[in-house]
Order: structure tokens, then sequence, then C-alpha cells
């Protein structure tokens, strides 16, 4: 047997550099877990102290529903509101930063630019900086929402409308079709399904965010729910956990739902 | 008369590979012209280039007399809408159904086609034509049928209605039939002659098959390593010349001689 039909071995020996990213990792695993201060003791006690949360959180006390149901209520609204627009103002951005959409490569870079800050910025520090800019209430969780809707959905949208058959849009600018003629005509509908499960996806992900943006007072369930904690009213924060579980699994029960049908 | 095409010594070049060397032709208006010729010829970069989808390295591309090299975009828009282009693979959007890719047809004369692609917004006239042309290439009943509900020749039928929707004076078919078995081939190369004749539209197609080219076009192209080769009426052609040339060099071929020398 000569040496190019060498039976080849199953698996190739890791490189170099493969070996300094695993030792790396781990020692900074290693280092993380020495940093944290985990010991039994505080696993022990940590552990008698959920037990005496639950205690103090059975039964939950219901006695502020009403309250509690407004609460919810306001950040439906947020999670909703947001994530439309946030959804609306991802098509225009998508559509300047797919390559085959894209006027230009500056506008293209500059699309991608927004939407990776919008991405990175996690939607806690976005509701921070809209809590500071317009004030505490369901304004700033709104724009969060905004915010974090973009740099989810126009990422996924702009890469869908990449990925679109190049054939059905040729056609089209064949027959002398503009570009938004294209766009409207071929990418979009070929899109659309896509759209719509990124989109509702986007959904349930603005409710499991605007649940937490009132722990930093962007308006919403979120402020309740710091409230009785801070109380040490547990039995009402299990209340109104008990009520965020509800919402949140039935919503992504309905979008799932929705998403199998039109796909 | 001024011909439907014109091509004056057209060059196209991929980087270094020379797709085509200075193709020569007129083709007069209501001519139905074959263009023949190997893998790998330039058949298809010759028609994309005469729909503007290509970049000339050099030479002149006149179509009813307007330089496509000379338009603008909007120029060239408008010289796309009179000319219409069948597909090998047809590019319907599969998300519509057929009646709303004919509509698409029409989408060239509209500016923000966005509502009227979808059959929203399209006028009760313009409904009217598009079902009117699936009547015409015998799809009127599958008008609600998504293109995965079709065969692929009744796709290429609604490919056809798509083009006589949008009312060309050209017709540029690259392969239409290449992806159809030969009965729905026949049948679809047969619905495309004859709108092509009736309407007294000019056409070039290309075809790989010698008897469907002999038996319906007016005139043969032959196009050989990115030359025209054989260029003659159809009684002036025999089956050896045309067979000549699918063998010898090949562009690849001539490409390392050319390299060797």
């Amino acid at each position: 047997m000569s040496d190019s039909t060498r039976i080849p071995p199953r698996f190739r020996a890791p490189s170099a550099l493969t070996w300094v990213l695993v030792v790396g990792f781990a020692a900074f695993f290693i280092q993380g877990l020495v940093a944290s201060e985990i010991s039994l003791d505080r696993l022990v006690r940590g552990a008698s102290n959920l037990v005496r949360f639950i205690g103090q959180a059975v039964p939950p006390d219901f006695s502020r529903a009403p309250n509690i149901a407004d609460a919810m209520l306001e950040t439906l609204n947020i999670a909703v509101v947001g994530v439309t627009f946030g959804c609306l103002f991802s098509i225009p951005l998508a559509l300047l930063a797919a390559r085959n959409t894209a006027p230009n490569a500056v506008v293209r870079t500059l699309a991608r630019f927004v939407i990776s800050v919008s991405r990175t910025i996690p939607d806690l520090i976005w509701a921070l900086i809209f809590v500071v800019t317009v004030g505490l209430g369901p304004l700033a969780g709104i724009l969060a929402i905004i915010m974090d809707t973009i740099g989810f959905a126009a990422r996924f949208y702009s890469e869908r409308f990449e990925e679109v058959q190049k054939g059905p849009s040729e056609a089209l600018t064949s027959t002398g079709a503009g570009r938004l003629s294209v766009i409207f005509g071929a990418i979009l509908p070929e899109s659309f399904a896509s759209m719509t499960a990124t989109s509702l996806f986007s959904v349930e992900k603005a409710i499991r965010s605007a649940v937490t943006l009132g722990l930093v007072g962007a308006g919403g369930i979120g402020v309740e729910l710091s409230t009785a904690m801070r109380l040490f009213r547990y039995d009402q924060a299990a209340a109104i956990i008990l009520v965020i579980l509800v919402v949140v699994v039935v919503f992504e029960q309905i979008s799932s739902s929705i998403r199998k049908r039109i796909i | 008369m001024i011909p439907a095409i014109s091509c004056d010594e057209v060059k196209v070049s991929y980087g270094k590979l020379q797709v085509l060397r200075g193709v020569t032709f007129d083709i007069p208006v209501g001519q139905g012209v074959v263009l023949l010729g190997a893998n790998g010829c330039g058949k298809s970069t010759l028609m994309r280039s005469l729909n503007g989808l290509e970049t000339l390295q050099s030479g002149r591309i006149h179509v009813h007399g307007d330089s496509l090299a000379d338009a603008s975009r909007s120029e060239l828009r408008r010289i796309r809408r009179g000319m219409g282009y069948v597909f090998q693979q047809f590019n319907l959007v599969p998300q519509l159904s057929a009646f709303q890719n004919v509509l698409l047809g029409a989408m060239g004369r509209h500016r923000l086609g966005l509502l009227s692609c979808l059959g929203i917004t399209a006028s009760a006239e313009e409904r009217a034509r598009a079902m009117a042309c699936l009547e015409r290439v015998g799809m009127a009943e599958r008008a609600q049928h998504r293109p995965s509900q079709l065969s692929g020749g009744q796709q290429q039928r609604v490919a056809i209605a798509r083009m006589l929707m949008q009312d060309p004076k050209v017709v540029i078919a690259d392969e239409p039939i290449a992806s159809l078995d030969p009965k729905a081939g026949r049948e679809v190369l047969d619905l495309l002659w004859r709108i092509v004749r009736e309407e007294g539209l000019s056409m070039l197609c290309t075809l790989h098959q010698l008897d469907l080219a002999r038996e319906y076009a007016d005139r043969i192209i032959g196009l050989k390593a990115g030359q025209v080769e054989i260029d003659a009426a159809i009684a002036d052609t025999d089956a050896l010349q045309l067979n000549a040339l699918y063998t010898g060099m090949t562009r690849v071929d001539a490409e390392a001689e050319e390299h060797a020398a």
C-alpha cells in the first residue's frame, strides 16, 4: 500500500492552539470556582434558607391580586408595544444590513453596527439607560424592549433575506422591476414564514424581559416583585412568581402553536 | 428595420476566464432563433448579457436600437420591461400562488408594487389579464396552486404566463425545457413557440436537443468556445454540422491551448 492510500486515523491530533485554549479554559474555570468561595457550609446554609423561604412563601398570598393583575397587564403592554415597534423597525434595518438588499457597503456596515450594538447591550442595561433618560415607568421598559428586539429580530431577518433563492429575485429584476419591487415581490414573500417565527420568538423573549425590567424601575410586574422581596413578604412574592410563570407558559404555548401552523 | 437584438463584438470575461470572445449577430424582429452549444460555451452568459445582468468587457448590445451599455438605471429597467425571460429553473416565488406569480410579471410597470404583487391592490383589469395569461398557457384551473403543488411542466407554463403578463417584444428563453421530461418538454416548447409566433415576438432560445431546434427555429446560431461557429437559416444546416458544436475543443481546452502557446 502506498503512502497516499494510507488509512487516515479516526481522529486528528488536536493542534497546539487547541491545547492552549483547553488549558486556558480549565485554568479560568478553576480560578472561578475558587474565587466564588463555594463551600459545603454555605451550600448547606443556602439549602436551609431556601426551605425557610419556601416555608414563608407557601401558601402564596393573593390578597393583592388586583395590583398584581394591573402590574402584569402593564408588563404585557410593555412587551407587546415594545416588540411590535421593535419588529417593525427591524424590517428596514435588516433590509439595509442584508448583502442582497443593502444599497451599498457603507450603509450595510452601518446597519450591521446598529444591530450588533442593540444586541450586545443586555436588556437590563438598556432599561437602566432609558430609566435615566426618560424616567421611571413603562416608557423606559418599552424602549428597552424595542432595542432588545432589534438586536434579535433584525439579525435573523437579515440572515433570512440573505438565504432566499436568487432565482425569483433575478426573474423579477429581468422584468424591469426596481429594487423595492424585487424586495416586496420576491424577497419578503419568501422570508415571510421565517420572519413570523422570529417575531413570535421575539414576543416570548420580550415577555420574559419585561418581567425583569421592573427590577430596575422600568415598569411592570418586576416592580411589585422586587418590593415584595425587599419587604420580606415572600408569600406575596410567591403569588407574583406564580402569575408570571402561568402567563409566560401560556404565551409560549400560543406562540409555538402559531409557529407550527405557519411552517 | 432596426433588429430586435443586435450584438456587436460582445466580449465578457470572469476574471481571467474569457467566456465570450467577440460575439456578433442580429436578430430581426419576429424571428425565432435557437442558440446551440455545448455546456460552458458561453450560452448562458450571452443570455444574461442581453438582459443587462452581466457587464460587458467590450462590444455593444442593442435591444430594439437601445444600447444596454449607455442606458441609465431607469432606461435599463425600461429595456428589460420589453424583454421576457424564461428560465431553466422557472424561478417562481415558491410562497406565492400561480396567479400571484403571474401578477409579478407586471411589477416592472409599477414603481412600488408592495401590494399589487399579492393581488390585493392589483386593479380588476390587471387581475383579469393575469387570469387570461394563465388561461392561455392552460393553467387557469391551477391559479391558486403554489409552485410546489405543480409539476415542472406546469411551473414552466406559469413562468410563461408571467412572461406574457409582462407584455414583452423579445423573449429570451434560457434552456426552457432542460429540467423537464421529454414529453412535458415538448409540450412546453410547443406552447412557447406558438405564443411567440402568435404575438409576433422575437425570440432567442437555447436548447440542447438538435432535432427540436431544427423543428422549431427559423435560424440557428451555434456557439463554440465563446464564438459564433454557425449562423445559418434552418434549411442550410445539417445534423453533422450541428453535432460538430459538441465535439472537439471546449472553451476550457481552448484556454489550456492558449496558455501553452
